[in-house]
Parts: structure tokens; sequence; C-alpha cells
């Protein structure tokens, strides 16, 4: 069963990230990433990552993608791409660095770097008196990992205010040469 | 057949780096900036399978931890950068990376 499920999501997974790279239309990409992102969540439940899965759903499914398709539509770039290449030769060396870092990750991956050592504090994913998934989450991230997780809240208040700066319309005009290219 | 296959974690990590090598595939090919995010976002969540992998091969909560922190910072970077397209936008009235050639010094 764990097999099945594995081997389905995992080419879900596998398909929408294809789907990502190779559709034409950014909109079809952002859909793609959303099954992308609904296989990685099955594949959490299945690894007893239950917090995990769920946030993975509401925070990128449904947040990030939003974002995504907000920005989109927004600029009106939803129309399909002119499949045209300005750099002849970046596509087939593109995917030649691709196969070298899959090649490289699989290398890395056959030896023996992770040491097995334990960060925290001996809280598993199952066994001893820690309870739910979310009480193990919850007890190592307010503890072990309580100051990255105030640096975090830092982090997301200087992201959004320099969202908010950057994106506010700052009153500059545009380039003169984009100007003179949209009137002729 | 497939039924009775004992899913290792080393089933799960070839699956993430399948999906980071295609996530840095896109990155390198595709000249949309908005999609090139989106190829970003595919390579940060192929390191969230392996961080929970290995949290369930090593028998050790931090690694669904982490993927918060992971979480947490593919928001503020997706929030950072869809708001630098919009600025860039509104400039140059396109978003591919070739527009950004302007940058060079």
């Amino acid at each position: 069963m764990t097999a099945v499920l594995f081997f389905l999501f995992g080419a879900l997974a596998l398909g929408g990230a294809l789907g990502v790279v190779l559709a034409r239309n950014p909109v079809h990409s952002a859909l793609s990433l959303v099954l992308t992102l609904v296989s990685t969540a099955v594949l959490f439940l299945l690894q007893d990552a239950q917090l995990v899965a769920a946030v993975q759903i509401i925070v990128y499914a449904g947040a990030i993608v939003v974002l995504f398709l907000f920005v989109i539509m927004l600029l009106g770039v939803d129309r399909d791409e002119p499949f045209l290449e300005p750099l002849k030769f970046q596509r087939p060396v593109a995917i030649a660095l691709g196969a070298i870092i899959l090649a490289e990750i699989l290398i890395l991956a056959g030896h023996r770097w992770a040491t097995g050592a334990k960060t925290a504090r001996g809280v598993g994913i199952t066994g001893g008196p820690f309870g739910s998934n979310i009480q193990r989450v919850a007890r190592v991230l307010f503890t072990t990992f309580l100051w990255p997780f105030e640096i975090t809240a830092a982090l997301l208040v200087v992201a959004v205010v320099g969202a908010v700066v950057v994106a506010r319309r700052s009153g500059q005009a545009p380039d003169p040469e984009v100007r003179q290219g949209s009137d002729s | 057949m497939i039924a009775t296959l004992t899913i290792t974690p080393s089933f799960y990590l070839i699956l993430a780096a399948l999906l980071f090598s295609v996530g840095a595939v896109g990155l390198l090919t595709r000249r949309n900036v908005i999609v090139m995010f989106m190829c970003v976002e595919l390579m940060l969540n192929a390191v969230n399978l392996t961080f929970v992998s290995f949290a369930k091969a090593l028998n050790d909560i931090g690694g669904q931890v982490l993927v918060f922190f992971t979480l947490v910072v593919a928001a503020a970077e997706v929030a950072v950068g869809l708001g630098i397209i919009v600025a860039i936008f509104r400039r140059r009235r396109d978003a591919t990376a070739d527009d950004l050639r302007t940058l060079k010094g």
C-alpha cells in the first residue's frame, strides 16, 4: 500500500515538476506547481509528518501559489511565450548541467555523510513520552529552535516591509527607451 | 508486485534529487522571471522532502522542524521577489530575464 502510494504520488510530483518547466503559459506552470506541492504533501504524510503536510498545503499551495497567480494576473503575462531562444547553446548546456547536478547528488547520497547524530534532544518521530506529531514538533520548535524561531519573526517583518517598499508606486517615470518602444 | 516492495529512505532521496534537478534545469532554461521563481520553489520543496525523509530515517523530529524554517524563508523570498518583479514590470513592461541586462556593469 505504501509502495503504491509512493510511486503514484512520486510520479505525480515529477510530472508536476516537468509541467512547471515545460509549460509555455505561466498559469499552467503555477497549476503544475500545485500538483507537485500537493503530491509532496502526501509523501510527507507517508513519512509521519502530518503537521508539515498540512502546513505545506496551507502555506505553499494556499498562499505562495496564490501569490504567484495574483502577480501573473496583475502583470497580464498569462499568455503563451514565444519558444525562441536568443542563446542557441543555452538549453543543451542547461540540461547537461542539470544532469551533472543529479549525478552529483546521487553520488553524494551514496556516501556516509549522514552521521545520524541526534539534534532534537532525543525527540524522535515515534516512541517516547512526547505525544503526537504536532506536540513533538512544538516541543522542539519552542525549546531547541527557539532563537531561530524568533529570528524568523524578524525575517518575515523585514520581508513584508521590503516587499511593500519595493512594489509601491514610486512616482518614477518608465524608462524613456520603453516609452518610445510602446509608442512606435 | 509493487505493493510488496519496501520503500526505503533512498527512494525518497532519489525522488527529491530528481525534483531538485528538474527545478535546476528549469531555472537555467526558462526566461520568464516568474517561472524561474517557481523553479526555485520546486528546488526548495525537494530539499524539504529530503529533510522529512531524514527525520524519518534517523528518527529525529529536528528534520521536520527545519522544514518550517525553509517554508518561512521561501515565503519571505517569494514576497520580496514578486515585489521586485512588479517593480521591474512597471518600468520595463515585460518580465523576462533578458530585460534585466541593464544590470550589467
